[in-house]
């Protein structure tokens, strides 16, 4: 299925939000996650179904002022 | 003094951006005894490492965080990184930016007091960056928010307070109210001017960090928000028209023709 992360098309075989991080390097990382511009707790993502052209933004630490 | 309940001993919060390396931002953290620095969150790919390299190093440093919405123009956007924050930092403080003006990054200050509504009711606790604007900070405090943080100048801009009459009718209005000047100072004196008006603390971060020795500078502030505070508690002197000698005059030798 074709997704959309952090803006870029990507291909997943993956059914959920927690199955389709893993498939993109970020398991066990420290991260955040909205899909189509809702908030998506680390709780939900096993049960969060993904469909075509959902938009996934994945978040991280970064420095702020 | 003490933000939702958590006392602190220093009242100079500091941002963690911009700065020559991982190593000096360390060092100037550790120089300036802050012990809330600010963070954010940014988009990270799955080959990326920069995010947990960040987030080790702050932890290591055992300092509380303060995430931002920085960045955000709209309340859906600010509201949505404030959750993501939340999970990320574990931390229901969140420095709420909502920019209304991208060439002061002035806070638009409508979105501001929605979102601080929204995530107030959500349980956040709301730093909001706003303006000296005083009914902008009675609909904060009625939206939940229990600091206020009115700009100094624009964000980056090192200008100082540009409003000293507008901050202080903003500290005599909520005298019970943190007030935490954030953002527009570029050199230590301006954080002193702020804390002997009372203001409760100062957050900075491009002063610090875009200075040629960030280490020292932060120092520096560090002593000068110090040095506001303890003037401030000693009530200073109104400044006054005419000259007042401070010699005494009685008794002083009769010398004239």
């Amino acid at each position: 299925m074709r997704i959309f992360l952090n803006d870029e098309v990507r291909e997943v075989d993956a059914g959920t939000l927690a199955a389709a991080l893993d498939a993109m390097g970020f398991g066990g990382r420290k991260i955040a996650t909205a899909i189509n511009g809702r908030f998506v707790a680390a709780t939900a993502r096993p049960g969060t179904k993904l469909t075509e052209g959902d938009r996934i933004e994945v978040v991280a630490p970064m420095q702020g002022g | 003094m003490s933000f939702y309940g958590v006392e602190l001993g220093s009242r100079l919060l500091l941002g963690t951006a911009r700065y020559p390396s991982p190593a000096v931002l360390a060092e100037a953290i550790k120089a300036s005894e802050a012990e809330v620095v600010t963070v954010s969150l940014r988009r990270e790919s799955g080959s990326e490492r920069a995010g947990q390299s960040f987030w080790s190093l702050v932890r290591a440093l055992g300092v509380r965080v303060l995430p931002n919405t920085a960045g955000c123009h709209s309340v859906k956007e600010a509201v949505t990184t404030a959750h993501m924050a939340r999970e990320l930092f574990d931390t229901t403080w969140i420095k709420l930016e909502v920019i209304g003006e991208s060439d002061t990054l002035q806070p638009d200050v409508f979105g501001l007091v929605e979102a601080a509504r929204i995530l107030s009711e959500d349980g956040f606790e709301v730093f909001p960056y706003t303006t000296e604007d005083l009914v902008v900070a009675d609909r904060l405090v009625e939206a939940g928010c229990r600091v206020l943080m009115p700009w100094g100048a624009p964000i980056g801009s090192a200008r100082g307070l540009n409003n000293v009459y507008g901050l202080k009718s903003l500290r005599a209005h909520f005298p019970d109210i943190p007030l935490v000047v954030d953002a527009g100072l570029g050199v230590p004196s301006h954080a002193a001017a702020a804390m002997e008006m009372g203001y409760d603390a100062v957050l900075l971060n491009t002063a610090v960090a875009e200075a040629g020795d960030p280490v020292a500078m932060a120092r520096a502030f560090a002593l000068a928000v110090e040095a506001g505070r303890t003037a401030f508690l000693a009530q200073p002197l109104e400044p006054r028209d005419m000259a007042a000698p401070s010699t005494p005059v009685i008794g002083k030798a009769a010398l004239g023709d």
